[in-house]
């Protein structure tokens, strides 16, 4: 059979005066070359492909050849400790074939195929299984243990099972007949294709947190787990630094990372980085337990806008073993331009900025993706997605913003005058908002303290009354404000300095466990009303502000360490002791 | 190279022109056009459709007529040829020699358009480059490897402060690795790049730099390969070479306009203010060319300068770069106007790299600290300069006017220096220190206690020769 050939060539667009052959989203090989393409247009005359690699040198008349199934991953153990392209090659097998730079239409395996994994297999002959059934497990690396599901299409009767050992991932494991008598072999490894999200029994209402050790975010905009945030922001605002925060310690089981269309330095850093770093749970390298996918912003357009749903797959198969995932998307701007790079190639009529009119939908239909699940092999598993945003121009009015704030639930929004004066992380608590707060207020009243919601909603009230008095300040200064006020400005000073700005380099305030941010939120306050109580009594706010109380609150963040929370019953007894001396020393007329 | 000649054209549009009834021809392949006067021009295959092809044509379409052609074509994508001896020279914005030396005889061929690196074979940049200007070293330092652009305005003094850097960046320092220049002009005048060429000779760097110039008056299409022959001059030289190489290139925005002016004429549906929607993708396959390579010796460094449109930090082309280098220096003409150089505009500015290649074995422990309290502190300013707008400085506490004194003498001392000024990161944290004990110590909450201990200097105040 004579394959359909190349009519024309634009960019990472070509067409075929050929529509027998394919089908949409059919996965393609284009050229002599064998580049890896994706259908996506068919019409009466023509049919459209987006090839992932890049194109100078295809020639018109070159063979495409059909695969008949659409563009899948592979799925198997040898995914964690590992970092892929958008289309899920691996990048250091690409590195031992062709260098430094990346080449064209290299074909390698996804998976180490010669690796050997100490299997345990869980079928006997004569089992009935079930789609979702673990069949097999072994462990991945170190800290998680791979389970291998019966394909969610397939349900039938064990007719062999290997014996438990040592096997690779393409070896048989077990044998499966269906209804209709036909025979299914079953290795270790499956493949899904990437924008068909996998099955789950039922999906669940998120209850529970995903910590992240971040004040600003477990405290004032929590996530839950299976939740979705979107973390906006021009250049320079942090939102690469507060992603790579929560994917070092957010208590997820694994961390997807992608890097779509970012810097390529950040993706050797992010590499390097959780290569060394000890995981705070496991003591072992943070790597065994996360996947990068690195499609950097010079690597080819169409692997970019893939690389989002070659995450978000990985992920959905790591929940439905019972997994906790979450997914730094950095940046979904970038994915969104691909979809307009293409759209504009495709001569589609545009909406808003040239993006097409798709843009929510596929949007949409990414953020949905998440959640919380009863998977098919009957565990609870949950996919979290926070993604960063790009607006340009710093405009969070621009499509991508805007549409994304319609589907996630979590907004923190960067400010950039934070930035400039380096208080990080950049999150403004005017700009952000979470819709999580009512669903996890019973876990932070059980788990941490029933007085926690009070006191978070107190804080935030304070950060609220300072804004407005800062619209006072602006026009006329703060001297004229009464004392009280004054007070609330210097208690508001403490919370942003003390609280809200976090050290990422400091050892103690990287990560800060939900107990000691409820200790210090409750030392912010008490101070707050002794010193409330002491102006009542006419103890002047610089009085207070000379004894260097307020300092040593702001400090708190370094001075007690986060195992030694009871040193906060000392402080806080040491600083009232302070406060009360003023008003001791005023009656005797020391003041 | 095929000998087959397609004669005659079956349209031209702008810069491109159309061929039909053409055979095997590849995307992105060079093809040579031979003009009746026996003149050639450059063209390069921008889209195949059946038995058509659309060139680019790089000097341009002028004089050309659908019957007064003969087209060849090579076969090859766009290649430049590469030795050793491209330093010291001088080449058009197409990468042919343009100083009347003749061809280089080269060791190899590279397509220009270059590959992506794979990110696990970056070496991460770490080192730390002393360029001698306060406000870089001690702010937004720049690393061995980054790129980080200028952001400027028309008429500031973004070229001098180019100048002024490459003759005092320590690029190689402590290594014997050899160390050179590409500049790469696209669309700048041909004063400017004269003054360039002048400088480099007067510091004795001229034989270690490779010139790509398209000037203003050059072809536009031209404009778009200038800073990728550049970029692969560099990577030669870096890579194989072994050298470190600081990539100059001046004006990304006359670059950016090429461009939208090269889509438009092709017909492509624009994005924001007529840009290509593939304008991000375009410059992240420039910017994303610097590096390094694990394992092997030589960098480079990028230091694109762009002249904001009317000073907008938010338009496409300033705002597109700054999502993909790592930092900017934006310039202010503020600053400028009231006669400090250089104008370098603190807040906005930014490098990204600097935090794993500042402190103790790379600078000094306290410099992190340093920046990071000169960067709060300056924005305090900020904050009391725009309320004493409103109510007079006189009215302001006396914490506020104390940083406003700060921030005049910041300005003055800190951020202004000679032309030829170079000072040590030794120097420049000392004086950041000296300017920070103007302030109570308790306004000073982003260093630690000890260090506050170490460097704080009561007698600042006299050594600036204020009263308190």
């Amino acid at each position: 059979m004579s394959l359909p050939v190349i009519y024309s060539i634009n960019g990472p667009v070509i067409k075929l005066l050929d529509t027998e052959h394919f089908s949409m989203m059919e996965m393609v090989y284009v050229g002599h070359r064998r580049l890896v393409g994706e259908v996506i247009a068919l019409t009466d005359t023509e049919t459209t492909i987006q090839v992932y690699e890049g194109t100078a040198g295809l020639r018109t008349g070159e063979p495409v050849e059909p695969t008949g199934a659409p563009l899948c991953v592979t799925l198997g153990p040898g995914i964690l400790n590992n970092i892929f392209d958008g289309i899920e090659r691996p990048l250091h097998t690409l590195e031992a074939v062709s260098g430094a730079f990346i080449a064209d239409g290299l074909s390698v395996p996804v998976l180490d195929e010669e690796r050997t994994y100490p299997v345990t297999v869980k079928m006997e002959i004569g089992d009935m299984v079930h789609p979702g059934e673990v069949y097999a497990s072994c462990p991945e690396t170190s800290v998680i243990l791979h389970l291998c599901m019966i394909p969610p299409q397939l349900s039938g009767r064990v007719v062999y099972a290997a014996p438990h050992g040592d096997y690779r991932i393409h070896d048989e494991i077990l044998r499966v007949e269906d209804a209709k008598g036909i025979i299914h072999s079953l290795t270790l490894c499956q493949k899904w294709p990437i924008r068909k999200a996998r099955p789950a029994v039922r999906r669940m209402a998120p209850s529970r947190p995903m910590i992240t050790g971040q004040r600003v975010i477990d405290t004032l905009f929590p996530i839950a787990r299976g939740g979705t945030a979107a973390i906006p922001g021009g250049f320079g605002t942090g939102k690469t630094m507060t992603q790579h925060q929560i994917a070092k310690w957010c208590d997820a089981d694994i961390i997807i990372y992608i890097g779509c269309g970012e810097r390529g330095n950040e993706m050797t850093q992010v590499l390097e980085e959780f290569t060394a770093l000890a995981d705070p749970r496991t003591g072992r390298s943070l790597m065994e337990r996360t996947v990068l996918i690195a499609n950097t912003s010079n690597m080819p357009v169409a692997a970019r806008e893939a690389s989002i749903y070659t995450g978000i797959t990985l992920a959905e198969y790591y929940r439905d073993m019972g997994y906790h995932i979450a997914i730094m998307a950095d940046s979904t701007s970038r994915w969104a331009e691909a979809l307009r790079e293409i759209s504009g190639r495709l001569e589609e009529m545009p909406a808003e900025e040239g993006f097409p009119a798709y843009l929510p939908s596929r949007l949409s239909e990414f953020y949905e993706r998440t959640g919380c699940y009863e998977t098919l092999s009957g565990h609870e598993g949950s996919v979290a997605v926070i993604g960063a945003v790009s607006p340009q121009g710093s405009d969070f009015s621009e499509p991508v913003t805007q549409n994304t704030k319609r589907f996630v639930r979590c907004f923190w929004g960067l400010d950039k005058s934070l930035a400039y004066a380096r208080h990080y992380p950049a999150i403004h608590w005017n700009l952000s908002y979470s819709e999580y707060l009512d669903d996890l207020s019973d876990y932070y009243t059980k788990q941490v303290h029933p007085k926690f919601t009070a006191l978070r909603n107190a804080i935030s009230g304070i950060l609220k009354e300072e804004t407005e008095l800062m619209d006072i300040v602006r026009l006329i200064g703060a001297d004229v404000l009464p004392e009280e006020q004054k007070l609330t400005l210097e208690i508001a000073r403490v919370i942003r300095v003390g609280f809200l700005q976090q050290n990422a380099f400091h050892k103690e305030d990287t990560y800060v466990p939900l107990d000691k941010q409820f200790r210090m939120m409750q030392l912010i306050l008490h101070i707050h009303e002794t010193a409330k109580a002491l102006l009542a009594q006419g103890i002047s706010l610089n009085a207070m502000k000379d004894s260097g109380v307020f300092e040593q609150i702001i400090q708190v963040k370094y001075t007690i360490p986060n195992h030694q929370l009871s040193l906060f019953d000392t402080l806080t007894q040491s600083l009232d002791d302070t406060l009360n001396a003023l008003h001791t020393d005023k009656q005797e007329g020391l003041l | 190279m095929s000998s087959l000649q397609y004669l005659g054209l079956h349209s031209i549009r702008g810069s491109l022109v159309v061929l039909d009834h053409v055979e095997g021809i590849q995307y992105d392949e060079m093809a040579r056009i031979v003009l009746e006067d026996g003149t050639e021009r450059t063209g390069r295959v921008a889209m195949l459709e059946g038995d058509r092809a659309i060139l680019q044509v790089f000097e341009g379409t002028s004089g050309l007529s659908l019957h007064n052609t003969k087209t060849q074509f090579t076969g090859r994508p766009m290649e430049l040829p590469l030795s050793e001896e491209l330093l010291g020279r001088v080449f058009n914005g197409a990468g042919r020699p343009a100083d009347g030396l003749g061809e280089i005889f080269p060791e190899q061929f590279a397509d220009i358009n270059g590959l992506p690196l794979n990110p696990v074979s970056r070496h991460y940049p770490r080192n730390f480059i002393q360029t001698g200007i306060s406000a870089i070293d001690c702010l937004t330092t720049l690393i061995r490897g980054q790129k980080l652009p200028i952001f400027s305005g028309t008429g500031l003094s973004h070229n001098k402060l180019a100048v002024q850097i490459v003759q005092q960046a320590k690029i190689a320092q402590e290594t014997d690795t050899p160390f050179a220049v590409v500049f790469a002009a696209m669309g700048i005048q041909n004063d400017v790049a004269e003054s360039f060429r002048r400088s480099f000779a007067e510091s004795g760097v001229l034989q270690n730099v490779v010139m790509f110039l398209n000037l203003a008056n050059d072809p536009i299409i031209e404009r778009i390969i200038t800073p990728r022959c550049a970029l692969t001059a560099a990577e030669y030289l870096a890579y194989e070479k072994h050298m470190h190489i600081l990539v100059v290139m001046t004006d990304m925005t006359a670059y950016a306009e090429a461009l939208r002016e090269f889509s438009s004429s092709k017909g492509e549906i624009p994005g924001r203010k007529g840009f290509p929607g593939y304008l991000y993708s375009d410059l992240a396959s420039l910017y994303e060319r610097a590096g390094m390579i694990e394992g092997v010796e030589g960098s480079v460094t990028q230091l694109p300068i762009l002249t904001m449109p009317n000073d907008d930090i938010t338009h496409p082309i300033p705002d597109l770069t700054g999502y993909i280098t790592e930092g900017q220096i934006v310039l202010d003409r503020g600053l400028e106007q009231s006669g400090i150089y250089p104008p370098i505009s603190v807040l906005p500015s930014l490098s990204r790299l600097m935090k794993d290649g500042i402190g103790a074995g790379y600078t000094r422990e306290d410099h992190a600290a340093v920046s990071n309290q000169l960067f709060a502190a300056y924005a305090q300013v900020q904050d009391a300069r725009s309320l004493a707008s409103v109510i007079g400085e006189e009215e302001l506490s006396a914490l506020d006017r104390r940083y406003m004194t700060f921030g005049r003498l910041f300005e003055q001392h800190f951020v202004a220096q000679g032309e030829h000024e170079e000072r040590s990161i030794a120097q420049t944290l000392d004086l950041g220190w000296k300017l920070l004990s103007l302030l109570p110590k308790s306004a000073l909450d982003r260093v630690d206690h000890a260090l506050l201990e170490q460097h704080y200097d009561p007698t600042a105040a006299e050594y600036f020769g204020i009263k308190e």
